[in-house]
């Protein structure tokens, strides 16, 4: 296994090897050249990096723009201004207009720590997945993430892509990833940690640690939020209970996408495992995981519970 | 799409009997809908009608042509003109209009470009437009193309500052081949844009921002022609034409009154209006 790794890289490096290829491939950023990693592409296709300054709603209508003259634009801002500053542009301008645009939600959920609530993302997937023909897509490592940047591109349509900047393992495999399946990364016969992006890692930990308690947990990487891949939720849902892991809110995300499906096919007992409706404290964002029991250890004893109720 | 072409398009019209006949349809579309803004639609008929018959390089039969202008309507509200423009102009036949509002119609409240051949933008939500027609003339800009790109606001609409990012943005990257009309009708939805949050010294903002500006009488065909044939206003910047025009213009008891922003004529005001607007074959 190779060391921990921030998914920007990933990202920005899987971007400027499509653009060097297609030619309608821009980069828009919010002023955030830098902390969307994006320095390399502009020095590369200055012409086709377009800063619009401080201006997130602006940021979305010129991307909409952009798209409907054939351009394939990546999106690229802080995921907590991107989506909350703009989303009416996301909703109309991209995403009931159809439009071909790429957002690129970066330092997602509480990667940004210490800052505090205001640059958390832990909204974004509630309000993304609530829109119509909008495609969310969360990354578990760089290899995903490059992945589903080359999948995002290839798609015709709007996409969200929830970028992590916390370092992380290698979770990947050899399936590789497609829009709207999910994955499953260990198979197991006692119940289903359900988890996508930083936490799919400590799902993985979290069955290796169950193990010692004799409980089987398979892990499946849910990294397409929206369309959700049904049947692989109603297969784990069929073989036992659930857990569900987020660096997210529990009202709206993933654990409540996963439950929309478990209630209405085959119900079974859940645990959602996230932030837990409450603004976080100060903290590091692995302070943050820790507090809000995301770790191998707090997703293990939710899954002893759970199996054991 | 295919249809019959209608005899009017046979013959010259002229551009001011186009925006007559964009009124008439816009009120009986409002009528027969039982809903719509009467008003705004009234007051932008002739500035549609000089864009679509005289200004915009675009051709009905080929909507999705690459080197087309891109025309915006920003003030999505106004769509009954829009419509009537589009089906003036011969982008889907003028029959469909009945359906304005009308369930599964494809002639939303608000326009939507999946659905009707012509709209170029969703728009609705106010201080969309001009955000999305910067977008389209960076593309032409990076492309090295030639086509231009319009973009039609309300006034009160520019009280929404997602417009003002707009407006710095175009001015940065120095698009000359984006132009902005207002409709400068000073009214909004409940009372003028004045009493409201002002706007004025509304050019002067425009030139602050770095723009080029033109002031027009909206009404003024001619007036408006000859501003659309010298953009942009100042070399090597985006252009703002600021149309001076009165809400519900055509009709003497809509003209210029706040309540008709977003109010029904009666059948007897249908009839009213339909002959002061000097009548129409439909």
């Amino acid at each position: 296994m190779t060391s921990d790794a921030d998914c920007r890289i990933a990202f920005s490096e899987t971007l400027v090897a499509l653009a060097e290829s297609d030619s309608r491939i821009v980069a828009v950023a919010n002023d955030s050249v830098g902390s969307s990693n994006l320095k390399e592409f502009r020095r590369r296709f200055p012409d086709r990096l377009i800063n619009v300054g401080i201006a997130e709603q602006n940021l979305v209508g010129v991307s909409a723009g952009l798209a409907s003259a054939g351009k394939i634009p990546f999106t690229c801002g802080a995921s907590c201004f991107l989506t909350g500053r703009a989303l009416e542009q996301i909703k109309v301008d991209v995403a009931y207009s159809r439009h071909n645009v790429k957002l690129c939600g970066m330092s997602s959920g509480m990667a940004y720590g210490e800052l505090g609530p205001t640059h958390h993302s832990i909204e974004d997937l509630a309000w993304t997945r609530a829109i119509a023909n909008l495609t969310v897509i969360v990354p578990a490592d760089p290899i995903e993430t490059a992945q589903a940047v080359r999948a995002a591109a290839a798609m015709d349509g709007p996409v969200f892509l929830r970028i992590s900047r916390m370092p992380v393992p290698r979770v990947s495999g050899d399936e590789p990833f497609e829009i709207g399946r999910a994955i499953t990364l260990r198979e197991g016969s006692d119940l289903t940690i359900v988890a996508a992006g930083v936490t799919v890692s400590r799902a993985l930990e979290a069955a290796r640690l169950l193990e010692a308690d004799g409980i089987s947990a398979a892990v499946l990487n849910l990294s397409t939020i929206r369309p959700l891949d049904r049947e692989s939720v109603e297969r784990a849902a069929s073989r036992g209970p659930i857990v569900t892991v987020e660096e997210h809110t529990v009202y709206g995300g993933l654990g409540s996408a996963v439950a929309e499906v478990v209630v209405t096919s085959h119900p079974v007992r859940m645990r959602l495992l996230g932030v837990p409706g409450v603004f976080a404290p100060t903290g590091s964002a692995e302070f943050l995981l820790q507090h809000f029991g995301l770790t191998p250890e707090g997703i293990r004893d939710a899954a002893r519970s759970v199996v054991r109720a | 799409m295919t249809h019959e072409i209608e005899p009017e398009h046979i013959y010259a019209v002229s551009v001011g009997d186009r925006a007559r006949r964009i009124r008439l349809a816009s009120l009986r579309m409002v009528h027969a809908a039982g809903m719509g803004h009467p008003g705004g639609d009234l007051s932008c008929a002739d500035i549609l009608a000089t864009l679509f018959f005289h200004a915009l390089r675009i051709d009905a039969a080929r909507p999705q042509d690459p080197a087309r202008d891109r025309f915006v309507l920003s003030k999505g509200h106004a769509s009954a003109a829009l419509y009537a423009t589009l089906a003036e102009a011969g982008f889907f036949p003028h029959e469909r209009l009945a359906a304005y509002m009308k369930p599964l119609s494809m002639l939303n409240g608000h326009p939507d470009r999946c659905k009707v051949p012509g709209v170029e933008a969703n728009t609705g939500p106010l201080g969309h437009g001009l955000p999305i027609s910067v977008g389209m003339a960076l593309a032409a800009k990076i492309d090295r193309a030639d086509w231009r790109t319009f973009v039609l606001t309300g006034d009160g609409e520019l009280q929404e500052g997602s417009n003002w990012e707009a407006v710095m943005a175009a001015s940065q990257f120095r698009l000359d081949n984006l132009t902005v009309i207002v409709d400068r009708n000073r009214l909004q939805q409940g009372d003028t844009t004045e009493r409201t949050v002002g706007l004025e010294p509304l050019a002067d903002r425009w030139r602050a921002f770095g723009w080029g500006v033109v002031e027009v009488d909206g009404h003024d065909i001619a007036a408006m022609a000859r501003a659309f044939a010298g953009l942009p206003a100042a070399a090597g910047r985006p252009t703002c034409v600021i149309a001076s025009t009165f809400k519900g213009r055509g009709v003497s008891f809509i003209e210029d009154r706040v309540e008709w922003h977003h109010r029904v004529p009666t059948d007897a005001e249908l009839a009213a209006a339909v002959a002061e607007l000097g009548g129409d074959p439909r």
